[in-house]
């Protein structure tokens, strides 16, 4: 019985992170509607600087004002950065926004390497707090106690907060109605601050509070991610009640569901995912979002039109440079263009979706890396031949977006983003927990091409087929019947489905198909490095194709392959720089502020009516 | 009862504690043109949405042909017959006119899943005829996020046309437009009504334009049935006149 009791204690501690930065991600959500990325890293930062402060301030007091301390500065260093990035773009679309968030990411992660070093730092047990008590014969550590103390004061003093003071019913009304904000006559400006700050103290707060059990690690802002992704959706987006319950109910369906079948935890929450999104769509305590149009934000597209002479002419000018170029290119640049296409395909399978699908999917690495595992594990287990196995990369991940894409695409915006993030974080855990199929961290190795497709050039011209074909093959199928249909459902939601389309299902096809190019992507990416490992598969896999296809510009077709190459040749330069990501996080920030049409965009405005594309109207 | 029309019998809905409408019931013979007037909030789109199977009623039946509506998809009632246009236009701004309304036959056509054809040169000229008919011919090449509000509303009604209906339902087809506009797309309308045989249901707050082309008019307030009748009878109620002296409805 003892035993039980503890169990479920620890559970109910380890559910402190979890609801303490998956709230402040909901309310600063809730009044802003930004799902802000940086929330992880605020998480870490929490972690370090809580370490640093322990090591200066003794005691069981000193240790508790540490933790605060930290969260203060946090909270501080996101007001500074909500106030110089995040107040110019409260009214772009979601998608900057969150690309917004992703370059503070970046810098953040240099910051902290430069400052604490690259190892994982293990925090000193709390004063005062380090030893256990026995519940009925079994030990329980006396700091799991204090966490569970602290989730409680926290919850106890938001309901506090939003109940009894004038702030706190203000941040509920902007929650509530956004319009109210400006009738109420209070400054929105500080309003949004402010609930920036607090959301951010909570995150730091439960990474500070962390220190004792888990210490400060660097890949802790990406790590936490996933999880408050998971603790969102179900408890629903905004409510701070629904995270405390989700939180709850992660954490002890791990405790538990780790004594019946310890490899059994990431499945778990992903069927207590998958149902709770089946029986109540917005989550326990969620309301269902205003229906309305799905994704599209900003001025309209232009319609579509074939392209024109001069566009064809320069297609076909770059196409026959990349033909030739074995002749004269060394192996090394070769390798380079090989990425450049690779990547191309990847991001325009995410353009494809998110542009004129208006699906912005956040976790398409799960596709590119679940295709290039497919054919990883085909290879290794069955010994088919390349031919065959080359095949598996876009069917395996074809029915694999079409499981995922299932749940997604009954949600729209945010929600819909959210959750491809979530399922793409748990197909990222489980091929790195999964060792013994996968290999783990160690991944699979010595997947190459047969024989014929040995030389650098011969896989060239196979990658130069099959990629180009596919982004071919994606752009033609925005022209088709289906690639109509799947617009339609973007632009208009209600007239579609009165015209008879089925919705759901459209954009569930459509999901799938693009998926099925990633994956395609994967099987040539797999072939060309000769290995996988999970990072492939990672969050900031899939950030680096949305990166791309900002890149390039969303609103037009070509964005996505210019966006790529320019990426990876970037890539290439600067990260052998010290402080890359802090280039490139800038970088990312410089585009969203300053041309946020993307490279193809800047291009198409400046040259379009030249080359035939801009129809004026 | 009419075997061939719409018969909808005790419909219901609340929104949590707001009843928006509350025991309705009418007949839409075949060829007609019933309008479904009231203020502000009467439960006229609720009462739309729930015929074209966007909303389910918390109760009561919706019989077309002798089919049960209630229950079915917006798309399977789609499929027996039912078109529509919205309060506020739904078109695809990123399309063109003339795609907009290949976008319906497309779906009529049972196209949708098709990943070789150009969709654009499908059912060209059966679009072009359909806008021929709205008078939208000239502007066929011009994409809808750049349209005039009237001329939206007249792609919107090429659209419904699209798939044959038998039942129109028009959701203030002429706000938002000129009086002269009006005058021209109910004239239109009445038009495509004797020219098809269909029957159309709408909603309209502009009196003139209700009662100089309605058949026949019911009266919807906060959800309730207070009248029904010709023009000529709606004109006189008592309870009608309550409702609209003094608040008047442009
Ligand atoms: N999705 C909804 N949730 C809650 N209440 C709703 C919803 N849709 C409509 N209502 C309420 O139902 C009532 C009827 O609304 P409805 O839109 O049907 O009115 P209407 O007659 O079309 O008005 P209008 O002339 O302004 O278009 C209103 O009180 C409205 O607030
Ligand atoms: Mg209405």
């Amino acid at each position: 019985m003892g035993f039980y009791i503890v169990q479920f204690l620890t559970g109910l501690s380890s559910a402190s992170a979890l609801f303490l930065v998956a709230s402040g991600l909901s309310i600063i959500f809730g009044v802003t509607r930004i799902v802000n990325f940086t929330h992880g890293s605020f998480y870490m930062l929490g972690a370090f600087i809580a370490y640093s402060l322990v090591g200066v301030l003794d005691g069981f007091f000193g240790f508790w004002i540490s933790v605060i301390l930290s969260a203060m500065a946090v909270g501080l260093i996101a007001v500074l950065m909500e106030m110089l990035i995040l107040r110019r773009i409260y009214q772009a679309p979601e998608l900057f926004q969150l690309v917004a968030t992703f370059g503070p990411i970046l810098i953040i992660q240099d910051l902290a390497l430069d400052i604490w070093g690259p190892e994982d730092l293990f925090g000193a047990s709390a004063p005062g707090m380090d030893g256990a008590i026995t519940i009925m014969g079994t030990p329980m550590p006396e700091y799991d106690l204090a966490l569970i103390a602290l989730s409680a004061v926290v919850l106890g003093g938001l309901w506090l907060l939003f109940n009894k003071t004038r702030w706190g019913t203000l941040v509920r009304a902007a929650t509530e109605d956004r319009d109210m904000i400006s009738a109420l006559g209070v400054n929105q400006k500080w309003l949004f601050t402010g609930v920036f700050f607090l959301g951010s103290f909570l995150a730091a707060l439960g990474g500070a509070a962390q220190v004792p059990k888990g210490g400060a690690s660097l890949i802790m802002d990406f790590e936490i991610l996933a999880p408050i992704f998971v603790v969102v959706v179900i408890g629903g987006m905004g409510s701070i009640p629904g995270a405390f319950m989700a939180a709850l109910l992660i954490s002890e369906l791990n405790v538990f569901g780790i004594l019946v079948w310890p490899e059994s935890t990431l499945v778990l929450m992903f069927l207590v995912m998958a149902v709770v999104l089946i029986l109540r769509p917005w989550g326990l305590f969620g309301k269902p979002e205003a229906p309305g149009q799905h994704g599209q934000v900003g001025a309209p597209e232009q319609p579509y039109r074939p392209l024109s002479r001069k566009a064809n002419t320069l297609f076909a000018a770059v196409l026959g440079l990349l033909l030739v170029l074995p002749v004269f290119a060394s192996d090394f640049s070769l390798v380079l263009v090989m990425d450049m296409v690779v990547l191309s395909l990847f991001a325009a399978s995410i353009h494809f979706l998110m542009g004129p699908g208006g699906m912005v999917s956040f976790g398409h690495a799960a596709y590119f890396g679940g295709g290039a595992y497919a054919v990883a594990l085909i290879t290794s287990h069955f010994e088919l031949p390349m031919e065959v196995a080359f095949f598996m990369g876009p069917l395996g991940a074809c029915a694999l977006a079409l499981l995922f894409g299932w749940f997604c695409v009954r949600r729209s915006g945010v929600y819909l983003a959210m959750l491809t993030l979530a399922f793409a974080q748990v197909a990222w855990s489980v091929v790195f927990q999964w060792g013994e199929l996968t290999g783990g961290d160690d991944g699979i190795i010595g997947i190459w091409p047969s024989p014929w497709l040995g030389s650098k050039a011969a896989y060239y011209y196979f990658t130069l087929f099959f990629g180009v074909g596919g982004i071919m093959v994606l752009r033609r199928t925005l022209f088709t019947p289906f690639g109509y249909a799947m617009r339609a459902c973007r632009d208009s939601a209600l007239r579609s489905a009165s015209i008879g389309i089925d919705v759901n299902r459209q954009q569930w096809l459509a999901f799938a198909f693009s998926g099925a190019l990633a994956g395609l992507a994967g099987s040539l990416f797999v072939y060309s490095k000769g290995s996988i490992f999970p990072d492939e598969m990672s969050l900031a896999r899939s950030f680096d194709g949305l990166i791309m296809v900002l890149l390039g510009g969303v609103k037009t077709l070509a964005g996505p392959v210019a966006g790529a190459s320019a990426f990876t040749w970037l890539d290439d330069v600067i990260s052998r720089l010290d402080y890359w990501r802090v280039i490139l996080g800038s970088l990312i920030i410089l585009i969203v502020l300053a041309f946020p049409q993307g490279i193809a965009g800047f291009f198409r405005e400046r040259f379009g009516v030249w080359f035939g594309q801009e129809t004026d109207t | 009862m009419t075997d061939m029309g719409l018969a909808v019998r005790s419909l219901e809905k609340s929104f949590g504690g707001v009843i928006a409408v509350n025991n309705l019931n009418f007949d839409l013979p075949v060829g007609q043109l019933l309008a479904l007037i009231g203020p502000n909030g009467a439960g006229k789109s609720t009462s739309f949405n729930i015929l074209n199977g966007q909303l389910k009623p918390t109760s009561g039946t919706v019989k077309f042909k002798g089919v049960e509506l209630v229950g079915l998809s917006p798309k399977e009632i789609w499929r027996h017959g039912v078109g529509r246009t919205f309060q506020i236009t739904a078109t695809y701004a990123s399309m063109t006119v003339c795609e907009n309304v290949q976008m319906a036959l497309l779906s009529y056509h049972r196209r949708l899943y098709s990943l070789l054809p150009i969709a654009a040169r499908l059912y060209r000229e059966e679009a072009l005829a359909l806008l021929e008919h709205v008078g939208m011919v000239d502007q066929e090449n011009r994409p809808c996020s750049v349209l005039a509000y009237g001329d939206l509303k007249r792609v919107e009604l090429a659209v419904a046309l699209a798939n044959n209906p038998t039942l129109l339902l028009m959701d203030e087809p002429t706000a938002g437009m000129a009086p002269k506009e009006r005058i021209e797309l109910m004239a239109l309308t009445n038009k495509i009504v004797n020219e098809r045989g269909i029957s159309v249901l709408f909603t309209e707050h502009d009196m003139d334009v209700v009662f100089t082309h309605a058949d026949r008019i019911i009266v919807l307030d906060r959800g309730t049935l207070v009248a029904e009748g010709t023009p000529e009878e709606v004109r006189n109620d008592e309870h009608v006149r309550r409702i609209y002296l003094g608040s008047h409805h442009a």
